[in-house]
């Protein structure tokens, strides 16, 4: 089972990408969590780049399509989820809806900030925009409110809590994933 | 030959099978609380004998005006079509009445969900009989159900209140039958 994890923040020292490594710390025996770093390269979506789709954007596909599930952290910027998440997000879900690398994927998200309703209007949206793009979103959203206190400054979580929800968050998203194996393989 | 009594739907001992062309099997729902959105199934078949009805859609050919739609539809945030790839419908025992009424319980599962629905309809005056010597008949039936409790429940809030979808789904079918050949 190979579930990539998605940061949709850029920042060297994010909450969300430390939330990500603290999922890959959280994850059970069988998961293996696998970060993907390639949001900040993709260009700005554009259906005119079809015909001779850039590497970037082809990575992302590939990448995407091949994992048994996604992961997605997401800040909220201005109350909803990062331009360059939602771009990622609308690269994998063209060229073709029925085709595109989001469409059946299991997926699920979380969300850290430094606020104290833990990014939870990003991961609400965040997970209708998935819904749309035609992935399997699984399960609740994990608003981890007040990041500043929750990590250290080495970026590891601190939270026993949460790092529970994590790992539960991950069985979920992991049995989801197996069923939609099971079904293609049938 | 076939005449039809006043108990069974069709003449018993023969399937009847849906000609898809001059059948439709469809859908309507309340849309942003001022109208009715439609859309139907490309690909499907039902087969009567007797007072049972049996049929069955494929998910993946819901018919809508618009492909970002169809696909939406097909996703898990609908009918989800990858692991509920069939919509499947049966009564076994389907009344007719005085004046061509039908009316009846059935079984239909949508997204894996099995419920009950209650189905009135209207049964064709007889069958009629095409240039070739097949005989038609007509059945007409519709049922009103929740989605939410087959577990289709996208929805979007309308800034004018409520959601844009409505929760009550029409599901009509229009069917004609050939008698099946032996």
């Amino acid at each position: 089972m190979r579930i990539l994890a998605v940061s949709g923040s850029l920042r060297e020292s994010s909450f969300n990408t430390s939330l990500l490594r603290a999922a890959l710390e959280a994850a059970p025996d069988g998961i293996e969590l696998e970060l993907w770093e390639g949001l900040g390269e993709l260009p700005l979506y554009d259906e005119d780049l079809e015909t001779d789709a850039p590497d970037s954007v082809r990575r992302l596909r590939e990448d995407w399509a091949a994992a048994d599930a996604i992961l997605f952290s997401t800040p909220e910027y201005n109350g909803s989820v990062p331009g360059g998440l939602k771009n990622a997000i609308d690269w994998a879900s063209r060229p073709r809806l029925e085709a595109a690398a989001l469409r059946n994927k299991p997926v699920a998200v979380v969300g850290a900030s430094t606020g104290q309703f833990g990014a939870l209007w990003a991961q609400q949206d965040l997970k209708r925009i998935l819904g749309l793009a035609g992935a399997r979103v699984v399960g609740t959203e994990i608003p981890v409110a007040r990041a500043h206190e929750r990590f250290d400054s080495e970026g590891r979580l601190l939270d026993g809590e949460v790092f529970a929800q994590l790992r539960l968050h991950l069985t979920t998203l992991a049995s989801e994933a197996v069923a939609a194996a099971d079904r293609v393989a049938a | 030959m076939s005449t039809l009594d006043t108990t069974t739907i069709a003449p018993a001992g023969t399937a009847w099978t849906a000609d898809p062309v001059h059948s439709d099997v469809a859908f309507e729902v309340e849309y942003a609380g001022v109208s009715m959105f439609r859309g139907s199934f490309r690909d499907f078949d039902a087969t009567l004998e007797g007072s049972a009805l049996k049929g069955s859609a494929r998910v993946a050919s819901v018919d809508v005006k618009d492909e970002q739609l169809a696909g939406h539809l097909q996703s898990p945030d609908f009918f989800d079509a990858e692991r509920h790839p069939e919509i499947s419908f049966r009564a076994d025992e389907l009344t007719l009445a005085d004046g061509g009424t039908v009316a009846g319980s059935g079984e239909l599962t949508i997204k894996g969900v099995t419920r009950p629905v209650e189905l009135q309809g209207r049964l064709s005056a007889a069958p009629s009989v095409d240039p070739f010597g097949r005989e038609r008949l007509g059945l007409s039936l519709e049922t009103a159900i929740d989605r939410n409790e087959f577990g289709v429940a996208w929805n979007a809030p309308n800034q004018s209140g409520g959601n844009y979808l409505g929760d009550e789904v029409t599901l009509k079918a229009d069917l004609t039958f050939g008698r099946q050949e032996s």
